[in-house]
């Protein structure tokens, strides 16, 4: 018998536009020592189920219609609340995906830390605070946490992303837990920190011997840590296998999907750069930024230096990939050439023209010429306008249309993009993701420009709709003849779009290369570093590195 | 070349306030809040052609008699037709509500949001101009008005738009500073639209939701301000009527008469109420998130 079991789990959500059957028979069990990983796509299901276990979804609208989730012998879907808190506490922790909103601001890391010990619902399990206090410290060395002993009395902003989540694994593992639940706990992180979180899950969980259920979408990510697989999709369990099987001998079309949606491998296109025209010249740009958090008053002027004397060229025709991490500069760079964000010193030149001594005024026709499009689909479209009015507005603003073309005009952008022309009177809400990133490409390409500058046009997109949406971007850069500057933290898109790439940190450039040379041999070792961290969807190559780190 | 194609795009019809009117029209709350609204406000206008007596008619013998046939609300202790007095007052009432909260809404809307979209020294500036108004004491400041310019209708609209634009402004400015930050206002700038469009078109419409409601609250509250002001002199002065008047007399003979208060009272909270469930429709309609059903 395995520690937990769920049978024929149902969780039905009864909203206003009808019956969601957002899980829908799934079974699945885990044991002791054991690393499950539930994958699947957003609105597949996977997080539902599990918050359905620790009784945490919204009731309602979430029902409970049918199935058991036996952990230990007791059923967790029928047991009283106060046995669930039980558990909760005891024997079943989670870590939540975005580690900078899963802890309390207002109260040091310490004293979260020992809440669970301190305020254990079963009496005869409280320790005293000098005792938690001495068991946390002991935890928070073990997660990783440098000098513990004064980090425990930190509020959390004074911990980086990546610190914050081991926290959130020390919570979770402080009363000893036999099942930890992580909800996409790298989701948010950079692909080195990703790399280190992932190798710590894994060994602690060797070492204390718990079962793991790790929930993502990202089949990569768990090919090193996951023994065995469930991958589900709109509520239902497509395939059940151990990580070899799911890998290498993969049944279900639709896992094959997934499988084949992640960038892997160098860029098919023929590079369209024309070596002897440079259309952009970045040279020695500065971009600071007053900081306000340190600054008092008398104190000298503190800044921060988001980019830091940057030289670069882009050639027309070509697709020049911006890498960094979190913080290393690169959509402040990217905000600089547009204009969009004030420069300290240094100049961009489109075309020989210099853009950063232009007023607003003379900047207008240039900006026609170079559009953005941004990461997050949901934040980058206005939801009071309709599509229609998103897509008319830059055609009629430019007077690239008037009032008598303007509806077909709007229809062949919509073509251009991929998306129904009845659906021009929705506004973006009623779009899903992908959709709405076409939405926001197809206003970017609206008014022809020659340069595009996106950032993290894919990051917040699920596997199969990355694909989808890299595919167009590549058909549109060809069809109106774009230039590219491609920002991602994400190194495979980088290398499965771009010609030449630029590796950014702290603010300055590290190195810059053709991708497939950079790739095959990187000079810089922060790049080196950088690769190594890139999560392969191949489980044996992917153990071995972990057993390395 | 822009500004004005971009308006004719808003008049085909797939504007927002197109789909919010569709909207609210299925909305049977806010349809009967408008519907009342209406129905005062046209009662407002022809009062002097259908009230019953003259507003300023009085029958001592038939002073401070209970509601009936004859007087169909009771007279006060004057012995005039509270209907009558209640239909007068209304206009009054209604005008000060509607016009200085439009004007209210009007300058600290537009003020709030230049304010929070400008940002730094332009704001700072700006709003500590609104700070000072709201510390300067709002009964001085009154004063001092009808002292330089006189006692009239006018000047009472301007004084209470004057003092509750300061409240509308901070709303706006800030919805703005978070709204300025978003990503779909720094497309907008990129495809280098002019900040004034971008404010009318792309920040504006995003602050409605609080703003509407905080108007419908504005309305009954500026409504007992002048009844406020006009109890202390400075606004509208007996025989003509507001609400807020025919209240303030009503608490007084509460317990003898209580048809004076009552009456006047249902008036303003019938008219409380409308606008409340119009506000919320509005708020509703004007929010494509909500289901459009």
């Amino acid at each position: 018998m395995a520690l937990l079991e769920v049978n024929g789990l149902k969780v039905h959500f009864h909203t206003r536009d009808g019956l969601v059957k957002a899980v829908d028979d799934v079974s699945f069990s885990v044991d002791c020592g054991e690393t499950l990983a539930i994958v699947g796509e957003s609105g597949s299901g996977k997080s539902v189920t599990c918050y359905s276990l620790l009784d945490l979804l919204p009731k309602p609208p979430a029902k409970i219609e049918g199935g058991t989730a036996v952990f230990d012998g007791i059923d967790l879907l029928t047991c009283d609340a106060a046995q669930m808190r039980r558990f909760r506490s005891n024997d079943i922790a989670m870590i939540f995906q975005d580690p900078m909103t899963s802890l309390n601001p207002f109260i040091t890391v310490g004293e979260q830390l020992i809440e669970p010990l301190i305020y254990n619902p079963d009496k005869s399990r409280r320790q005293t605070r000098p005792d938690a206090r001495m068991r946390a410290i002991e935890l928070l060395d073990e997660v990783g946490i440098i000098d513990p002993e004064k980090r425990f009395d930190c509020y959390p902003h004074e911990f980086s992303g990546g610190m914050r989540q081991r926290v959130m694994i020390a919570m979770a593992l402080i009363n000893e837990p036999r099942l930890l639940i992580c909800d996409e706990p790298t989701t948010a992180l950079d692909v080195t920190i990703q790399a280190q979180i992932l190798a710590l899950i894994k060994t602690l969980q060797q070492k204390r011997n718990v079962a793991v259920i790790f929930i993502s979408h990202d089949l990569g990510v768990v090919a090193g840590i996951a023994d065995k697989v469930v991958v589900m999709c709109e509520g239902t369990v497509r395939e059940t296998n151990d990580a070899d099987g799911i890998f290498y001998r993969t049944q279900d079309d639709y896992t094959k999907k997934l499988l084949a949606a992640i960038p892997e491998g160098p860029k098919v296109m023929q590079s369209r750069a024309q070596a002897d025209s440079t259309m952009i010249q970045v040279s020695n740009l500065k971009t600071y930024f007053r900081d306000h958090s340190k600054a008092s008053i008398g104190a000298a002027k503190n800044y921060i230096k988001a980019v830091d004397g940057v030289s670069l060229q882009i050639q027309r025709g070509e697709i020049l990939g911006l890498v960094g991490e979190s913080g290393s500069g690169k959509s402040t760079l990217g905000r600089s050439i547009l204009q969009l964000a004030p420069i300290t010193e240094g100049s961009v030149s489109f075309d020989g023209t210099e853009l950063n001594t232009l007023t607003p005024k003379q900047l207008v026709p240039w900006r026609r010429k170079m559009q953005m499009i941004f990461q997050d689909p949901y934040a980058s479209l206005n939801p009071r306008m309709t599509v229609y009015e998103t897509l008319a507005e830059p055609l009629l603003y430019h007077g690239l249309a008037h009032s008598k073309n303007i509806d077909q005009q709007v229809q062949l952008l919509m073509d251009d993009v991929g998306l129904a022309r009845a659906s021009l009177r929705k506004y973006p809400h009623e779009f899903s993701g992908g959709q709405r990133q076409r939405i926001a490409i197809g206003r970017a390409i609206a008014t022809k420009p020659e340069l595009i500058i996106a950032d993290e046009p894919v990051s917040a997109l699920d596997v199969t709709i990355q694909a989808q949406v890299l595919d167009l971007i590549l058909n549109l850069v060809e069809r109106h003849n774009l230039t590219m500057l491609f920002i991602s933290h994400d190194l495979s898109v980088v290398r499965y779009i771009s010609d030449r790439v630029v590796v950014m940190n702290k603010g300055v450039i590290i190195e810059c290369g053709d991708t497939e040379a950079l790739w095959a041999n990187p000079q810089q070792q922060y790049t080196q570093q950088l690769l190594k961290a890139i999560p392969l969807a191949d489980p044996k190559s992917e153990r071995l590195r972990m057993a390395d780190s | 070349m822009d500004s004005n194609s971009l308006d004719t795009m808003a008049e085909k019809g797939t504007s927002l306030w197109e789909d919010a009117w569709i909207k609210l029209r299925k909305n049977r709350l806010a349809l009967m809040g408008l519907g009342l609204l209406i129905f005062l406000c046209l009662v407002s206008l022809l009062t002097p052609w259908i009230a019953p007596y003259g507003y300023e008619e009085q029958d001592l013998l038939m002073g401070a008699t209970p509601p009936s046939a004859e007087h169909w609300l009771g007279t006060d202790v004057f012995g005039r037709d509270m209907l009558t007095r209640i239909m007068w007052g209304g206009r009054v009432s209604l005008m000060v509500g509607f016009i200085a909260t439009a004007v209210a809404l009007a300058i600290g809307v537009i003020y709030g949001a230049v304010a929070g979209y400008v940002g730094g020294r332009v704001d700072a500036v700006m709003m500590r101009l609104v700070d000072i108004l709201y510390a300067l004491p709002f009964m001085i400041f009154i004063i001092l008005l009808m002292v330089v310019f006189g006692r009239n209708l006018l000047l009472l609209f301007f004084a209470i738009g004057a003092v509750e634009w300061l409240t509308m402004a901070r709303i706006v400015r800030g919805q703005v500073m978070s709204l300025r930050k978003q990503e779909f206002v720094e497309a907008a700038h990129s495809l280098g639209l002019s900040q004034w469009i971008i404010i009318r078109r792309h920040i504006i419409p995003n602050t409605l939701g609080p703003v509407i409601v905080y108007t419908t609250l504005t309305i009954p509250s500026v409504m007992l301000l002048e009844a406020f002001l006009s109890f202390l002199g400075l606004g509208i002065q007996p025989p003509q009527s507001s609400w807020g008047l025919l209240i303030n007399y009503g608490v007084e003979t509460m317990e003898e008469y209580p048809w004076l208060l009552i009456f006047p009272g249902i008036a303003l909270s019938l008219t409380l109420f409308a606008l409340n469930f119009l506000g919320d429709g509005l708020r509703d309609a004007l929010d494509p998130r909500t289901s459009k059903d």
